[in-house]
Parts: structure tokens; C-alpha cells; sequence
């Protein structure tokens, strides 16, 4: 008996000592060689933080997860478990996939689009040296402006009646109708969303690339004529784990930080306009009461972009501290 | 052998030009009036007719319930943004100074439970915050459009990788000459770390100006409409109307993005600073 009490230990011992292990190479690193020990101290420095995330983060998750199991009734006379009805029902209908698709294209496009024009513009602004502030201030200034006013802003400049933006297509012949047309919706759509993030691109990649020692570049210089050859060969690698770290973002903002752009341009008439899935749980839970729907929705998104967020932190503990 | 380049200086300025024609047009036509635009489109000049049209957003009792104006809205925004980036900064310090400077049980739980909540932006699980607010009674209220939003630990991380890169020898230092944890947190962990509140300040405080979602399903009462949830409202106003106001809304959409504007201009170098350099 005795014999194993001791083996027990003996390996519960082992386990915690990799764990500890595992956690001081995963998060504390370097760990402060000098630390407080006082068991209570930490408590009442972490209680507020501790209080507000319980409240509102890990009770209504929890509730998501629970209410998607079951059918609530619309006028709040209790509710039936239905199991993960409400996730076939979700995954299944012909509305959920047109709106998964045009995610993921309005997500390509919008990631893809800031991210190079982000690029380009803060490679420009490295190598000009005369008016690079000025250039800097008006770049940077349209960060600031909420997507919602983006939104309206951007709205007017496709109005169909008084949008320069409708005026310009009709010179080359095409009828925009925003707001109307599928197609034209999702390309102004995705024209407001580039705009408002571009500039969040370029501050990063400008960073990154002031953050390029001379002597890099200098070496850079001599070995390389073309200054194509040197961008391609030498900056683009060294600008890689900035570019994978606004890769995560820019997903994460085309996913979720365009709702207000989507709410402005679309109006609440979302009957042959491109959504997101994100406004899909909002209009679903919403506008439709159908509670059950809308949080078997959440939970498909939350698992998406918990998946996203540990991939980027994967990457970004081993890939960033190169300088 | 620095050059000018056309070709460089061309892409800039068209990339410029991309970015601030739309916010320039914005400007001016808010300065004209509606019916001007209503037949000539926007317009790239000023008009004369700012002042009355800027007078009425701000001073004009609009809504359903006739008590809210531009001033109310922007109080409201001012409040939201300065409450949010006050009370973020506020409890992430402190959860980062426990987290970074103490030895406890539990720590690697509570490590896990505060930045696990760096996986799930509020908008997916957007139904059930409501109802917990609404169970909890705090719909309509500053706290119920602040707090809820402080449930995400982007604050402690950025402060988490801050202490972890001042030097040990600080707190050796203050140990010696008998510093506790909360002299130590006040005297010297507060001071240095001002130049990150004030980084941290301008960019919380632009988010949380920014809110667009949460004040719209939190606030009924106009009387907390933020100048976001203006927007929405005066665009429901729009649909079916003979002119829709369309200078108004400009001068709604410049007065929302006047503020965050200003700030990230006046203070870019600390903004440029604080968002690139925290995020590592």
C-alpha cells in the first residue's frame, strides 16, 4: 500500500514539475528572478479584473454554449432541449452557406487587398525622405475614424443619387445600385472596409521597416542592384512576422470589426444583401428571436476564431523577438 | 545619392488622396445645404451654411422622445471613451502587476482564464451579454455600456510584456529599502510605466469612442445615445423622407470623428509607439 502512495506521488510530483515547466517556457519568459510571496496580495490586485471577466465573458459564453441547445420560445415561456438541432438546422439551411461564402470571399478580399496596399505604401513611405511626415499624418489620421462613420461616409459616396462613386461607374457604363444589386453592395462593401484599414497596415508595416537596421540595409544595398531583387530577397523576410501577425488581425477585423459597416450600408434590409456571418447570429438573435439559432451560430464562430487566435500566438511567441 | 522619386511620391499621393477624399468631402458638404446636395451631389467646397447646420445637430431635441441633441451624444461618447480607457488601464495594470510580480498558487489558471478571453471578441457571443445585462438590470446605464466592454485582457497583456521587461534589479532595489507590494506598485511601477498609460490611453479611448454595437442593443433610453448610436438613428430617420438631411449627417459623421482624429494626430508619434510596440 505504501509502495503505491510513494509511486503515486512520485509521479503526480513529475507531472506538475512539467507542467510548471511547460508553463514557465509558455508564459514567463523570462520569469522576474525576483518575485513578492505573499499568498493573499496578488488576490486583491487581480479581484476587479477577475470579477469583470466572470461577469462578462465567462457567464455569457457559457450561456451561448447552453442556450444552443435549446429552443427558446419567442415570448420567454421556458424553452425545450432540442440537442444540436439548432447546429444542423444552422449548418444545413442554404442561407447559412451563401452567408459562410461570402465571408470568406469578403475576408479574402478585404485581408488581401488592405494588407498590399498597406504594404506598398509603407515601402514608398520608408524610401521618400522629403514630405514622409505629412504623408504619415494623412495616412494615419483615417484610423481613427469609427467604421460606423466610415460606413455613412462611404454610403454617400455611393448613393445612388447623389454618390460620385455611382456618377464615375456610369461614365464607364455600369449601373451601380448599392444596396440593390448583390454585387454592387458586396463591392462597396469591401471598398469602405479596405479603406478604413489600410491605415492600421501601414503603421505596422512602416514600424516593421524603420525597425530594419542600417547595416542590413547598407549590406543589402551593395549585394543587391535591383531594388525589386532587395525587397523580395531582404525586407520581405524580415517583415514576415509582422505581416503574419496583421494577417490574424486583418481576418479577425474583416470577420468581426466590419459589422458596423455591413449595419450602414445594408440598413437593416439584409433581404438580397451580401452579410457576414457575424451579422447573420446579430440578425438572427435579433431581428428573428430565434435564440437557440443564433447562439449555435455563435459557438461555430467562436470556435473558428479561438482556432485563429491560438494559431497566431503559436506563431507569434517563436517567431517575433528577432530584433 | 538620395534622389527624388516621382514614381514613389505619385503612389503616395494617390494613396493619400484614396484615404482623405472621401473625410475632405464629408467636411464640406456638411457645410452646405440639403437641397444643394440633393440636386448637385457632394461637394469638394465649402459652403455657407455651416454654422446653422452645425448649431441645429448639436443644439436640435431630435429623436423619438424629442430630448437628445449633438451635445448629449457627444457628452455621452466623451464619457464612453475616457470611462473605458480609465477603467481598461485601471484594472489591467493591476491584474499584470499581480500576474508578473507574485509568486501564488493558482497563478497559471488565472493566467489561462484572463487571456482566454483574448480569443472571443464580444460580437459572438453578443446575445447572451445582453441578456446577462438585462438580467442584472444594467441596460441603460454608463456602467452597462463600459464595464461589459472591459472584459477583455488586451490591457494586461500589453502591461504583462511591459513589467516583464523592466529590469529586476528595481525591485531588489526597492525591496532593500523595505518597499512593499503597494509602495512599490505606487512609487515606482506607476511612474514608470507612463509613457505605456498614455500610449494605451489614446488607443483604448479611441475604441471605446468607437463603439458601435454595444451602445446600440444596450441603450434604449436616448438620453445615453452615443454620437455612433446618433448614426444609426438618423439614418432610420432617412427612409422615407422627401430630402433626406444630408448635411446633417455629415456634420454628425465629422463631429464623430473629429476627436479620435485629433488625438491620433497630435499624439502620433506616442500612438505609433504604443500600438506596434505593445503588440509584440
Amino acid at each position: 500500500m505504501t509502495e503505491t502512495t510513494i509511486r503515486t506521488a512520485a509521479s503526480n510530483r513529475a507531472l506538475l514539475s512539467r507542467l510548471r515547466a511547460w508553463y514557465n517556457a509558455d508564459t514567463s519568459n523570462p520569469v522576474k528572478r525576483v518575485q513578492f510571496d505573499r499568498p493573499l496580495t496578488p488576490w486583491v490586485f487581480l479581484l476587479p479584473q477577475l470579477a469583470v471577466i466572470v461577469i462578462f465573458f465567462y457567464w455569457p459564453s457559457v450561456q451561448a454554449v447552453t442556450s444552443s441547445f435549446y429552443i427558446e420560445d419567442p415570448f420567454g415561456f421556458g424553452s425545450t432541449f432540442v440537442g444540436t438541432e439548432n447546429y444542423t438546422d444552422a449548418v444545413t439551411s442554404s442561407q447559412y452557406a451563401s452567408t459562410a461564402v461570402f465571408t470568406v470571399f469578403f475576408c479574402a478580399m478585404v485581408t488581401a487587398l488592405s494588407l498590399g496596399i498597406g504594404l506598398l505604401l509603407a515601402v514608398k513611405a520608408d524610401k521618400v525622405i522629403r514630405g514622409a511626415s505629412s504623408y504619415k499624418t494623412v495616412l494615419i489620421s483615417v484610423y481613427a475614424i469609427a467604421p460606423p462613420v466610415a460606413g455613412l461616409v462611404g454610403m454617400m459616396l455611393f448613393d445612388m443619387h447623389i454618390g460620385p462613386l455611382t456618377d464615375l461607374a456610369a461614365f464607364f457604363g455600369h449601373d451601380l445600385r448599392v444596396g440593390i444589386d448583390y454585387g454592387d453592395t458586396a463591392f462597396a462593401l469591401v471598398v469602405i472596409s479596405v479603406w478604413k484599414q489600410i491605415p492600421y497596415n501601414f503603421i505596422f508595416f512602416l514600424s516593421g521597416l524603420q525597425s530594419v537596421p542600417t547595416s542590413v540595409r547598407e549590406a543589402a544595398l551593395i549585394d543587391a542592384q535591383s531594388g525589386l531583387r532587395r525587397f523580395w530577397d531582404v525586407t520581405l523576410p524580415l517583415l514576415a512576422p509582422t505581416a503574419f501577425f496583421l494577417l490574424v488581425i486583418n481576418i479577425t477585423y474583416a470577420m468581426f470589426d466590419t459589422f458596423p459597416i455591413i449595419d450602414v450600408v445594408v440598413k437593416d434590409k439584409p433581404a438580397n444583401n451580401p452579410i457576414t456571418l457575424v451579422y447573420k447570429v446579430y440578425l438572427d438573435g435579433f431581428k428573428g428571436n430565434d435564440i437557440g439559432g443564433s447562439s449555435a451560430q455563435s459557438v461555430i464562430l467562436m470556435v473558428a476564431v479561438a482556432a485563429l487566435t491560438v494559431m497566431q500566438f503559436r506563431f507569434l511567441e517563436r517567431r517575433v523577438h528577432y530584433g | 545619392m538620395q534622389r527624388i522619386k516621382p514614381f514613389d511620391h505619385l503612389i503616395l499621393i494617390l494613396g493619400a488622396l484614396f484615404l482623405i477624399t472621401p473625410v475632405v468631402m464629408a467636411l464640406m458638404s456638411s457645410t452646405q445645404n440639403a437641397i444643394d446636395i440633393h440636386n448637385n451631389g457632394l461637394y469638394f467646397t465649402p459652403g455657407s451654411n455651416a454654422v446653422p447646420t452645425y448649431g441645429k445637430v448639436l443644439t436640435h431635441r431630435g429623436g423619438f422622445t424629442g430630448d437628445v441633441t449633438g451635445m448629449r451624444m457627444l457628452m455621452n461618447s466623451m464619457i464612453m471613451g475616457i470611462g473605458f480607457a480609465v477603467g481598461k488601464i485601471v484594472l489591467s495594470m493591476m491584474a499584470a502587476y499581480a500576474l508578473v510580480y507574485f509568486r501564488f498558487r493558482f497563478a497559471t489558471l488565472l493566467f489561462w482564464m484572463i487571456f482566454t478571453t483574448l480569443l472571443l471578441p464580444l460580437e459572438v457571443r453578443i446575445m447572451p451579454s445582453y441578456q446577462v445585462m438585462s438580467t442584472l438590470g444594467l441596460l441603460n446605464s454608463y456602467t452597462g455600456l463600459i464595464v461589459p466592454l472591459l472584459a477583455s485582457a488586451t490591457g494586461t497583456f500589453f502591461f504583462r510584456q511591459f513589467f516583464r521587461s523592466v529590469p529586476d534589479e528595481m525591485l531588489e532595489a526597492a525591496r532593500i529599502d523595505g518597499a512593499g507590494p503597494f509602495k512599490f506598485f505606487i512609487d515606482i511601477l506607476v511612474p514608470l510605466s507612463r509613457t505605456m498609460m498614455a500610449a494605451i490611453f489614446i488607443i483604448m479611448f479611441i475604441y471605446g469612442w468607437n463603439q458601435y454595437l454595444w451602445p446600440l442593443l444596450m441603450t434604449t433610453d436616448e438620453s445615453f445615445y452615443t454620437l455612433m448610436r446618433g448614426i444609426k438613428s438618423i439614418l432610420q430617420v432617412w427612409i422615407g423622407s422627401q430630402i433626406p438631411d444630408y448635411n446633417e449627417a455629415f456634420a454628425l459623421a465629422v463631429l464623430a470623428m473629429l476627436p479620435p482624429v485629433t488625438v491620433v494626430v497630435i499624439f502620433q508619434r506616442m500612438f505609433i509607439k504604443g500600438l506596434t510596440e505593445s503588440d509584440k
